[in-house]
């Protein structure tokens, strides 16, 4: 029996943002074409329609343009999921929209991204759709970045040109919170650096992007120092062979949970020890980020969906008053100072009053703006909330999961807003 | 201390996540059961994310009345095996009390009427979330879906007012007779299911090995002979040794000249291949937005 079942390959997700012209969904085809990860199915169609477009060759953004308003127009609305690989690593595409007015879309996107993309055309530098997508990746503390300076080709593969813009864009992003960022000189259409190195930039000795895509280092993305688990869903049989069994299920948000750990149960505060560890194939001796388990505990505590179990001496803050840097999604409202919201945050449900918005975020200039003129879509700003049940948070800095949450507007049931906690 | 995990578990836990997320958001959730491995993943993945207790909430299969007769043998020996309860949607009852009208001609297919009957039983049963197996990676328009589909009360989808989905957080909150698909599996590929299936020795129905079969060709696309299938002149049946990538019903699953005959052939005929999974669906090819208009509707 062969081994063709063993793997040994890691997930890999990142997003792309760029703006509409700046050849994103080239870049996207070039990246499943040259890896040869496309089917002849799907080359042959998007052949057939860019023929019967009239369009000068085979489109490979067609490739990942889906639905039809969207081909109609040759836009991308939505974020849309693309899936390769190679041996080395499995990738989750998060494709997502340049369009000031799809922001939402790209945070969507974005949030669980272990890399960002972003796309600069060569020719124009970095613009105000550049500097709001390197902001919000900053936001959502993506990991690692990499600005692809795109359309080469169009520029004569300059290279003064190439440290230009990676001047401007160093410039930008040291006022914000990037902590990695690689910088490649490509062509998405011709396809130099994308997956073969380019002759044509001979002064450029970085990686090509799959290149780096494989092998940046994503194991330490997620924090294993501060055992973090929200109880999920509560397993209880009732059935002659189980009788007494309860189970805490969920998945572990952060820390190394070991089997006989002392812990702290939250919010009652009492401790126990872990008894069993159980995993999707049986009795584990650990569990880390982001396996999803069931725990045993010593003791018959009645824990239920929203309370979460730590080590005694590494409790996350357990408070009502909440202060985040909020995206604002709702196209139809503005946030309210005052306005009652509905709160999710890990495996809890509970509402809130926003009690401050302390200032708007200008996303050119980075400064914060006291004065404004309401906190509409896509607009960030710094705001206070008080919840009417205690929630036990990180910084969105420490811990993505523990440090996130997301505002809910009650009548619509709309997500309207994304918090990162400070 | 090395802590990671491989892309099989990664996916298997996020799978389970969401399942449980369902449990416990919905007070009567459904899993949509079709018979094929996408399906049959889900269930285990189920058992898995429940065990030691039972999977709380029953399996939805809509009959088409079409199926592979391997299909529904294998559905009832998994469902005994779990101890699941399993409803049954009929299409051919729907026919036959004029709900929807049965197509003619030689194209003809039972696909498009699922969607009625599938909102009439998930009306029947008062479900508010229905677990579905669709992947991402199966049709340009399935690319676009979020894990917790809201659909309106007619069951349909609007693509341009899906609720941002970011990190662990589904929001499942929902109006009265409004109720969510959701989709466990969004980022399993076609290859990682096989992997995965083999890799846990998962016991799956026989059309997706290799086997004899009497078969006629149309439009390039090989397709079982069978009762349920008007032949136009000039098709002429013989006899193959041909697989199921994908199993729909009879009427619109094109079959492929394949020799694997073990979990691992196929894995490595999916590796190496060509086309795309369901590049054999017929019901995917009556025009570029095929699945999307379906979806609009209601579809799955």
């Amino acid at each position: 029996m062969s081994d063709s079942y063993k793997v040994d390959s890691e997930l890999l997700r990142f997003t792309t943002a760029g703006s509409v012209d700046d050849g994103k969904s080239t870049l996207i085809g070039r990246l499943l074409y040259d890896s040869k990860s496309i089917f002849q199915d799907q080359y042959e169609q998007i052949e057939r329609v860019s023929e019967r477009r009239g369009e000068d060759g085979v489109n490979l953004a067609l490739l990942t343009d889906g639905l039809k308003s969207e081909r109609e127009q040759g836009i991308t609305i939505d974020v849309a999921y693309r899936y390769f690989s190679t041996p080395k690593r499995k990738f989750i595409i998060a494709d997502t929209p340049g369009h000031i007015q799809y922001t939402r879309n790209m945070v969507t996107g974005a949030s669980s991204a272990n890399v960002a993309l972003i796309l600069i055309d060569a020719r124009n530098g970095v613009v105000e759709q550049t500097k709001r997508h390197a902001i919000i990746a900053s936001l959502l503390q993506i990991p690692h970045v990499v600005v692809c300076i795109n359309k080469m080709d169009l520029v004569d593969y300059d290279e003064n040109q190439y440290n230009k813009i990676q001047d401007e864009f160093e410039k930008f992003a040291a006022k914000l919170d990037v902590i990695d960022v690689h910088f490649i000189p490509i062509s998405a259409l011709i396809g130099d650096n994308v997956v073969h190195r380019s002759e044509k930039t001979p002064w450029y000795d970085g990686p090509t992007l799959m290149y780096y895509l494989e092998n940046v280092h994503i194991a330490s993305d997620h924090n294993f120092i501060d055992t973090r688990f929200p109880v999920q869903y509560v397993v209880r049989p009732y059935s002659d062979e189980y009788h007494d069994y309860r189970g805490y299920a969920g998945r572990v948000a952060g820390g190394v949970m070991k089997k006989g750990d002392e812990v702290m149960l939250l919010p009652s505060g009492f401790n126990s020890k872990i008894k069993t560890i159980q995993g999707p194939a049986g009795e584990q001796e650990q569990a880390f980020p982001p396996e999803s388990v069931t725990i045993l505990l010593e003791d018959n505590f009645d824990l239920s969906r929203g309370d979460m179990i730590v080590r005694p001496n590494n409790k996350p803050e357990v408070t009502q008053d909440v202060e985040v840097m909020l995206v604002w999604f709702d196209s139809e409202n503005p946030l309210r100072e005052k306005g009652k919201y509905a709160v999710m945050h890990t495996t809890q449900d509970v509402r809130c009053v926003v009690k401050e918005i302390r200032y708007k975020l200008d996303i050119n200039s980075l400064h914060r703006l006291k004065e404004h003129d309401g906190i509409q879509m896509n607009d960030v700003a710094r705001v206070v909330i008080r919840t009417t049940k205690p929630l036990f948070v990180d910084s969105y800095r420490n811990n993505r999961i523990t440090g996130s949450l997301i505002l809910i507007d009650e009548s619509s049931n709309s997500t309207v807003g994304a918090g990162m906690i400070i | 201390m090395n802590y990671n995990i491989n892309h099989l578990k990664e996916l298997e836990s996020e799978s389970i996540y969401v399942m449980r997320e369902v449990a416990s958001q919905f007070e009567n959730p459904v899993l949509m059961f079709s018979g094929g491995k996408d399906s049959i993943l889900m269930v285990h993945l189920a058992y898995k994310a429940f065990f030691p207790a039972k999977i709380p909430f029953p399996l939805l299969h809509i009959d088409t009345g079409h199926n592979f007769p391997e299909t529904i043998q294998f559905r009832d020996a998994l469902v005994e095996k779990i101890g699941a309860k399993l409803i049954v949607g009929s299409v051919q009852e729907a026919i036959d009390k004029r709900m929807v009208t049965e197509e003619k001609g030689v194209n003809a297919s039972r696909n498009g009427l699922q969607t009625a009957v599938l909102l009439e039983s998930l009306e029947k049963g008062k479900y508010n979330a229905a677990l579905g197996g669709a992947r991402r990676d199966e049709e340009k328009a399935r690319a676009k879906e979020r894990f917790f589909s809201h659909r309106d009360e007619f069951g349909q989808w609007d693509p341009k007012n899906q609720r941002p989905e970011l990190w662990n957080i589904f929001n499942g909150k929902h109006h009265m007779g409004e109720h969510f698909r959701v989709f466990p599996i969004s980022n399993w590929t076609e290859l990682d299911v096989w992997q995965y299936l083999a890799m846990e020795e998962v016991e799956l129905p026989s059309l997706y090995y290799a086997h004899e079969r009497e078969v006629f060709e149309r439009d390039g696309t090989l397709l079982a002979d069978c009762e349920y299938i008007e032949k136009k002149p000039g098709e002429t049946v013989f006899r193959e040794t041909v697989r199921c990538r994908t199993i729909g019903d009879m009427t619109c699953t094109g079959v492929w000249k394949s020799t694997a005959a073990t979990t691992d052939e196929i894995i490595e005929e999916v590796a190496t291949t060509r086309m795309t999974e369901r590049g054999g669906r017929t019901d995917d090819k009556r025009s570029e937005t095929s699945m999307e208009d379906r979806k609009k509707k209601g579809y799955f």
